[in-house]
């Protein structure tokens, strides 16, 4: 039985879309996943050698900070694993036993990205302990922590979805975190001769062990209990309400589309991530102007800041466009949709969000009235000139979006669009080269003032721009419908 | 109303999933199109939306040929699956979108669905759940009565019985009669069930493969001719 489950697991594995793609995204993408490891992995073997530079001793002073270090673990897993359940429905009315469908799904957890990851550190580390001398309880330490890692791993299943117990857990770990900060208790002092124990005696690596091995137990039962599509395999639904934004209807078919628009946003899981990336970027500035790297301490490496800082959500929003709407887009292109509203709309809609992201950017002021105005005038140019290329990119990227699952946390390829990646380089490289010529030609401010002009002057042909992607939607009109088909 | 010239579509693969000479379909007829799976009705449905590009000829829909104007959209109306429903809107937000777009006011709107209320069966309106949390047959209820919002000139079903409940299927029947006499709406539909397209259709073409094999005006003996036909 388990032979056909591996078989499945392979196929789904072999043709998942982000496999699909071409061989040179393949070998980007496994040249950065490669990187990626190295790091990890330097880091266990180096970990050791590093504490010890700073005087601590390494195995001690891993063992005290394992409490949040598992704390941080389940909370990563709460957030972006993804539960082995969707996949089993076509299962259950196979002639499968229940209980091999369920031992099934649950192994497959454990070769999970969350689990092996771990293993770059601990596995490093523990061959330098071994080396160092530490002797064969540095295995049992190993297979202690293993344990715990897996606990979570399960622990996360049973938690899963219930955020009154994760959020509760959450705040004991972050009182827990502060009063340790402020020195008022140390739970540290209890759970490292814990953690140390694993390493001390012959025995107590059993605690994890039978831990793990309750964590199992227990995941199995439930899961077992819950095989049913109206309970543990139900699709959840939310309670819908009805919003009218009438306020945007004296705007005619304009208000019309950005009533959907507003929806889309806020009912969809894919594209409320966009917006947390969104607010995110509106942070990406500090690496640059706290002058704090020292690479990017200079006039025109804070120019690309701010085209983030106050271009967040124009870049996240708006190079999907109009694959936002491929759901649906039969319907749109059978129904009487003057193409340029619809465009006019998305623009709207990416100027809101700069105007806001400008707006929320506004502490940059504390690192001086400039650094405020660099954030300022590069939202002119994101809105002048940046919004029409990116809807000129997007009118190109013909990739369905499934609104419904905020993507795979990892190798998604939306996410991970090497070709937006090449089409945003000339939206950053021109302010940039402007700011730099009048900074260093004249004085700074005159470099504002080109990255404005530029701004305005690409506003004026605002209509030429709009003309030009409809002519886009147009000619690529059958082309879009069969790409958009091909996912659902 | 509808005319096809020398219609054909043929796929990169070398599959011609149409061909189509010569049809007219004058205005005001309900005009049934039966066929087997894979017989060419979504494809000429399609066409006819312009969703797809024709290998050879063209349609013209009142005067206007879809696949070089746009003109024909604002009285032609269409359901042809669950992609013309917007999952993450609720019906009502759905209707009042398909409304602006189509030039009616809330109150048109809210006319039209008090008019096929029963048709819903009270688990539509104020129902709480987004489209995409409905079931298949309450989502092509949806699709159906968005499509008659605007009192289109032509009304296109594709497999509009399909996936409904048998009360649901006689108040569709009733639905569609009382737009086949209307003398200013043309109705397209598709099915698979020779009984109900009888019932509802004055003229009926069968496809197999691409290409009319029938096409009859409905009387007493239709039902018994296309059962021949399609007897195995």
């Amino acid at each position: 039985m388990f032979k056909h489950f591996i078989w499945l697991e392979w196929k789904s594995f072999l043709r998942s879309a982000s496999f699909g793609t071409n061989l040179a995204m393949k070998i980007i993408m496994g040249l950065v996943a490669v990187y990626f490891l190295a790091c990890f992995a330097i880091m266990g073997t180096a970990a050791f050698f590093i504490l010890k530079d700073m005087g601590f001793e390494p195995l001690q002073t891993v063992n005290k900070f394992m409490i949040y270090y598992f704390a941080m673990d389940l909370m990563v897993r709460y957030f972006l694993q993804k539960m082995p359940v969707m996949n089993i429905r076509p299962l259950l009315t196979l002639p499968i036993k229940k209980g091999t469908i369920v031992h099934f799904s649950l192994g497959k957890t454990a070769l999970s990205f969350f689990n092996w990851t771990h293993a770059l550190f601990f596995i490093p580390f523990t061959v330098v302990l071994l080396a160092k001398g530490y002797g064969y309880q540095a295995i049992l330490w190993n297979i202690a922590m293993f344990a715990l890692v897996y606990f979570n791993n399960f622990i996360n299943i049973l938690i899963n979805n219930k955020d009154a117990v994760f959020y509760s857990v959450l705040a004991v770990f972050a009182g827990l975190g502060l009063t340790q900060y402020y020195n008022i208790f140390d739970i540290t002092a209890y759970t490292q001769p814990f953690f140390q124990g694993m390493y001390d005696t012959n025995y107590l690596f059993l605690i994890p062990v039978i831990l793990l091995v309750a964590a199992y137990y227990f995941s199995f039962q439930y899961f077992k209990s819950n095989l049913n599509l109206d309970e543990g395999l139900a699709k959840k639904s939310e309670v819908a309400q009805t919003e009218n934004y009438t306020w945007l209807e004296q705007f005619g078919t304009l208000g019309t589309f950005l009533k959907n628009d507003i929806r889309l946003l806020r009912r969809n899981k894919r594209s409320k991530t966009t917006l947390i990336m969104s607010v995110m970027f509106i942070f990406y500035g500090l690496l640059f102007f706290t002058g704090s790297i020292e690479a990017y301490d200079n006039p025109a490496m804070k120019v690309f800041a701010a085209i983030f800082v106050s271009g967040g959500f124009l870049f996240t929003f708006g190079q999907f466009i109009p694959s936002w709407d491929s759901a649906y887009y039969q319907l749109l292109m059978s129904q009487n949709i003057p193409y340029k509203e619809y465009i006019k709309s998305k623009w709207w809609l990416m100027v809101i969000g700069t105007v806001i992201s400008t707006l929320l950017a506004s502490f940059y002021i504390y690192f001086g009235v400039h650094t405020y105005l660099i954030v300022v005038v590069a939202a002119i140019f994101n809105i002048g000139v940046n919004s029409h290329l990116v809807m000129l990119g997007g009118a190109f990227v013909k990739t369905p979006i499934d609104l419904t699952t905020s993507k795979q946390a990892f190798g998604d390829k939306q996410a991970f669009n090497v070709k937006t990646m090449l089409i945003a380089i000339p939206k950053m490289v021109l302010p940039m080269a402007l700011y730099a010529a009048g900074y260093y030609l004249f004085s700074p401010n005159i470099g504002l003032l080109f990255v404005a002009l530029a701004g305005v002057i690409g506003f004026m042909f605002r209509n030429y721009m709009f003309t030009k992607i409809e002519k886009i939607y147009k000619s690529e009109k059958y082309a879009t419908i069969a790409a958009y088909k091909q996912k659902s | 109303m509808i005319q096809v010239h020398n219609l054909s579509k043929t796929y990169n693969n070398g599959v011609k999933v149409l061909n189509v000479e010569s049809l007219e379909i004058p205005k005001g007829q309900s005009f049934g199109l039966v066929g087997n799976n894979g017989a060419g009705k979504t494809t000429f449905f399609s066409l006819l939306l312009d969703l797809i590009q024709p290998s050879t000829g063209h349609i013209i829909n009142s005067n206007v040929q879809v696949n070089t104007s746009e003109d024909w959209k604002p009285f032609t109306a269409a359901f042809i699956d669950e992609s013309f429903l917007i999952g993450y809107l609720t019906a009502e937000e759905y209707f009042y979108f398909i409304g602006e777009l189509r030039n009616q006011n809330k109150a048109d709107v809210d006319a039209l669905l008090a008019k096929h209320e029963e048709f819903f069966n009270g688990e539509i309106l104020k129902s709480k759940k987004y489209l995409r949390d409905l079931s298949k047959g309450n989502m092509k209820k949806v699709g159906i009565i968005a499509a008659l919002i605007g009192n289109p000139e032509v009304v296109i079903l594709d497999e509009p019985f399909a996936n409904l409940d048998p009360t649901t299927v006689n108040r569709l029947k009733k639905i569609i009669k009382e737009l086949a006499d209307d003398a200013n709406t043309t109705v397209l539909v598709s099915s698979h069930d020779l009984v109900h397209t009888v019932e509802v259709c004055n003229r009926i073409v069968a496809l197999n493969k691409g290409e009319v094999v029938k096409d009859i005006q409905t009387s007493p003996e239709t039902l018994k001719e296309l059962e021949a036909f399609f007897a195995v």
